[in-house]
């Protein structure tokens, strides 16, 4: 069958055209745009699926490049890549993408802005599509740009509320802090390998002669060249991705429609992060002896985001916020996992959790648009009674995140990641905080399901009970009716919840097809520890289980995990959660921490008093300068232009005018004087005549006479 | 003071009467008036001239004052034709009244 | 300076004057015709017959009525004129004594032959008249015959009432 590579630029491209042209459609055309959108969806899936299956069965990595501008003697160039990882990327974005996009179908059936949404849509797929195939270092961070640029259209996308104004704009900004690193560390790259392609043919900037000459560069500041040039680039990830300095804007995008939440802030958008680090792979693990420094920050920064996010996870009220910092935390899994154990280990967690995570929060956006618009959990209960199949698919997604043994696919990429932790040289700690980090995550999911589907309805706020709770949420509803979703709506649900648990089988300790899926022929894509336990022959071997340590990890997991979901049970489930202003069980055991949790750890007040403040601060300065300095310069510019033509016009009043004007009415004037001589009076001029000839005659006399 | 001289005075006071008048008067017949005054005045000039001076026999002097006195016929006679279609489009013969060519 | 003389001059220049300073017009007209009068006596009396009686025929008996006509088909001048008053016909008499003094100064200052000499009348007949007329000066006679025709035809057409027809 003949190449897909060159057509591969069509994955990108038609989402953008759709784009395009449902722009320029008028809002009332619906069904077009929503029917533009998913159509081109569901040829780049088409085409993703085509290529996939082309890297099947040639792993070899195959690139197009082309030059683009020329700029000074140089070319600008730019490419697309097929391999393994793009292919694996590009089917499980047009793969979730088109189910979300079907699911906003019935999401936003009642919002008057559907077809500016879908537009949206449409640019953020073909943005991400762009981030996932590119060759070029440049063309990466244009796609990446754009990408940030419509999640900030996303999140504020109901943008008269100015809570979701400001979530976008703190969005934006945050993931720019980010992109500036990023900025910095592909400029450096490019000066110091003079290409800006990843591959090509030997001479990329990811290639073995570009890494080596990285590895004999000089040091800046003690701070070896790859090592700095990775870790820029790491803090593209870091904005992206939502890890621990820069994870604030990820609660707050919550504000964007859910079907954002699900598509951008769960599942791709944040998983640019990761596949960026997994791109630049071979840099970052470049590294003249042992570890690399910059993975050795990967795996210790994704750690403790881990631990950090799920903590406050355990106290938030707010269905999709809870669900924001599992992803958060998740996040931190596969930076760990890339960290500690390669780019197949943390990928196939990237996989399996954009599956089980858009799952989540499309059930979760199930719930509230079944329960008209509500988001606190402490008003809902009971509602498996009224969403079956939400319920169900929930469920399924809850033990695939929190991994529960053997079924589910969260089990097997978090235990992947784990054993590769257990497994490092450098430090268990990142295991240690792994192993915590899997306990309150199934801690708080349990929660979250206990809140929302167990238990019976809320009781009503009893009118004679004042509400003096300073926890009590602003308005205190209890949902009236509520109701199933549309099966526009449960059928994905039911897709994905399918795939949460086949998916797992893709990479298991007895089958490891990812792995070496992602290997490939081409040797420079490490795969980190995990390359013991794959053999060059990929068969069902289920002795390799009784390998050094696996089994006894396994279990400890699965304990851990089984315990996590029993501590949930046993402070939520045992006793039905009776009304919705009841104290937290946790709270009534440790309500300092808790609420210390609940305000997620004052991260966001931080940043205000110390960076928002010295920002403002530089704001005033600049103002004060531009008002009294600069301005004082321009006025004085101004004053002195302003006398100067003052000068100028009094002299030309004055001294021209006069001049000339007395000149010119002089002439005037005596031209008035002599044309009184012409006054049309006969006898006048006879007169004169006369006068003349007396004159004259007078004169010749006088003359011959003498 | 000879003959000669008397009548050259009496041309001359002539002269001078004509003038006064045509600078003078307001009606433009009289205007008219005082010229045919000193075109006689002229004519009386030469004939004095031809009849006291050489050569009378050439009758320069009186042939001239015949023709003088036909160009001031004729010059009369278109003067005053002027002077009555002006004074149909004006309605008036004052000359200090026809100002139309005041400048 | 014989007395005839003095009185036809007398009688001319008073004349004159009169029909310069006189108030109404057709006064004026008479007195001139007065001083033509005298000055065709004059021109008798320098033996100049021809010119003297032309002198009558033309201006007495042409000019002056044509001035009398001229005066009665304009009728509104004949009020309104003030002779002599104002600073305007000051000027116009200085003007004309102006002249009269230079003209008297040349006469004076010239030599006009010797004081006794009056030599006798000179001979100017019809016929001696006619030949030079014919002879010597023919050119200015057919110039002063095309000059009569164009003054008769221009003085005709000024004259005329405009055509009352609406072009």
């Amino acid at each position: 069958m003949p190449s897909i590579l060159h057509i591969l630029w069509l994955i990108p491209a038609l989402p953008a055209v759709v784009a395009a042209i449902t722009a320029l459609l008028r809002r009332r055309q619906r069904r077009l745009s929503a029917g533009l959108a998913i159509g081109s969806m569901a040829v780049s899936l088409l085409l993703a699926i085509l290529a996939f299956v082309q890297t099947l069965e040639n792993p070899v990595r195959q690139v197009v490049n082309f030059r683009w501008i020329q700029f000074g003697s140089d070319w600008i160039w730019l490419g697309w890549a097929l391999d393994p990882l793009t292919a694996i990327m590009l089917v499980m974005i047009a793969f979730v993408g088109l189910l979300i996009f079907i699911y906003s179908v019935g999401y936003m059936a009642h919002d008057a802005n559907f077809t500016r949404f879908f537009c949206f849509l449409s640019l953020f797929a073909a943005a991400m599509f762009g981030v996932v195939i590119t060759n070029s270092l440049l063309l990466l961070f244009m796609c990446w740009e754009v990408v940030g640029l419509t999640s900030y259209l996303l999140i504020g996308f109901w943008f008269h509320r100015p809570v979701a104004a400001a979530a976008a704009k703190k969005a934006f900004l945050t993931t720019r802090i980010g992109d500036l690193g990023l900025l910095l560390g592909i400029v450096w790259l490019y000066s110091q390998t003079g290409t800006l392609l990843f591959y090509d043919h030997g001479a990329g900037c990811l290639e073995q002669g570009a890494l080596t000459s990285l590895l004999g560069a000089a040091t800046v500041a003690g701070v070896p060249v790859f090592t700095a040039i990775a870790l820029l680039i790491f803090c593209g990830a870091v904005g992206k991705s939502g890890q621990l300095p820069l994870h604030v804007w990820l609660p707050d995008a919550m504000e964007g429609p859910t079907p954002v939440s699900a598509l951008i802030h769960a599942a791709t958008m944040v998983a640019a992060g990761v596949y960026l680090v997994a791109r630049v792979y071979p840099l970052m693990s470049l590294s003249p002896d042992g570890v690399a420094t910059a993975l050795k920050v990967v795996a210790w920064t994704g750690a403790i985001t881990a631990v950090f996010a799920a903590s406050i996870a355990v106290a938030q009220n707010d269905i999709k916020r809870i669900l924001a910092y599992s992803t958060i935390s998740q996040l931190g899994y596969m930076m760990l996992g890339l960290g500690v154990g390669g780019v197949a280990i943390g990928v196939f967690h990237l996989i399996a959790h954009a599956f089980f995570k858009a799952l989540l929060f499309l059930g979760a956006g199930s719930v509230i648009h079944g329960c008209t618009e509500e988001q606190d959990i402490r008003n809902m209960g009971g509602l498996r009674r009224f969403m079956p199949i939400t319920f169900a698919t929930y469920a399924i997604g809850t033990l695939a995140l929190c991994g529960f043994p053997l079924v589910f696919s969260g089990f097997w990429s978090k235990d992947a990641i784990l054993h590769a932790a257990h497994g490092w040289s450098v430090s268990q700690g990142p295991f240690y905080l792994g192993l915590f980090g899997a306990l309150l995550t199934a801690f708080y999911m349990t929660r979250q399901v206990c809140y929302v589907f167990l238990g019976r309805k809320r009781e009503p706020l009893a009118l004679t009970e004042p509400v003096l709770s300073p926890r009590a949420p602003a308005e205190i509803c209890v949902i009236d009716d509520p109701h199933e979703s549309p099966r526009i709506m449960t059928v994905p649900l039911l897709i994905l919840a399918f795939f949460s648990v086949v998916l797992g089988f893709l990479h298991t300790p007895a089958w490891p097809w990812f792995a070496s899926f992602l290997r490939g022929r081409d040797v420079s894509l490490s795969l980190g520890t995990l390359d013991a336990m794959s053999v060059s022959n990929l068969a069902l071997d289920f002795s390799r289980f009784a390998e050094a340590g696996l089994l006894p990890l396994m279990f400890l997991s699965s304990l851990i995990v089984v315990g996590g979901l029993g501590l949930g049970w046993w402070f939520y489930g045992r006793r039905p959660i009776v009304r919705a202003t009841d104290p937290d069980a946790l709270e009534r055991i440790a309500p300092r921490i808790f609420r210390a949790l609940q305000h997620r750890l004052y991260v966001d007040e931080l940043y205000d008093a110390t960076v928002i403040r010295l920002v403002r601060w530089t704001a005033y300065l600049s103002d004060w300068l531009d008002r009294r300095l600069w301005n004082g310069a321009v006025q004085a510019v101004r004053s002195l232009v302003t006398g100067l033509g003052w000068m100028d016009a009094s002299l030309d009043k004055y001294a021209v005018n006069a001049g000339f004007d007395e000149g010119c009415r002089g002439v005037s004037g005596s031209g008035r004087l002599f044309s009184r001589l012409q006054n049309g009076r006969v006898q006048n001029y006879l007169r004169a005549i006369a006068a003349a000839l007396v004159v004259l005659a007078a004169l010749l006399l006088w003359r011959s006479a003498a | 003071m000879t003959s000669l001289t008397a009548y050259l005075l009496v041309s001359a006071l002539l002269f001078s009467i004509g003038l006064a008048g045509a600078l003078t008067r307001r009606s433009a017949i009289l205007v008219l008036a005082g010229v045919e005054l000193m075109l006689n005045a002229a004519n009386l000039n030469f004939i004095a001239f031809w009849r006291f001076g050489p050569h009378p026999e050439a009758l320069t002097g009186l042939i001239f004052v015949v023709f003088s006195i036909a160009v001031a016929a004729a010059e009369a006679a278109v003067g005053l034709a002027l002077i009555v279609a002006v004074y149909r489009q004006a309605k008036t013969s004052d000359v200090s009244e026809i100002v139309e060519m005041k400048g | 300076m014989t007395v005839l003389f003095l009185i036809l001059a007398a009688l001319t220049l008073t004349g004159a004057a009169a029909a310069m300073t006189l108030r109404r017009l057709v006064h004026c007209a008479l007195a001139l015709t007065v001083a033509f009068a005298g000055l065709a006596t004059l021109y008798l009396a320098l033996d100049a017959q021809f010119a003297g009686l032309a002198q009558l025929l033309v201006y007495v008996g042409a000019i002056a009525i044509l001035i009398v006509f001229a005066i009665l088909l304009t009728p509104g001048s004949s009020e309104k004129d003030t002779p002599v008053g104002g600073s305007s016909s000051l000027v116009g008499v200085a003007l004309a004594l102006g002249t009269f003094a230079v003209i008297a100064w040349a006469v004076s200052k010239s030599k006009l032959g010797h004081p006794g000499l009056i030599s006798a009348a000179p001979e100017a007949t019809m016929q001696q008249i006619g030949t030079a007329l014919i002879e010597h000066y023919v050119l200015p006679l057919e110039v002063i015959g095309l000059m009569l025709t164009a003054a008769l035809i221009g003085a005709a057409i000024l004259a005329m009432k405009e055509s009352q027809t609406p072009r």
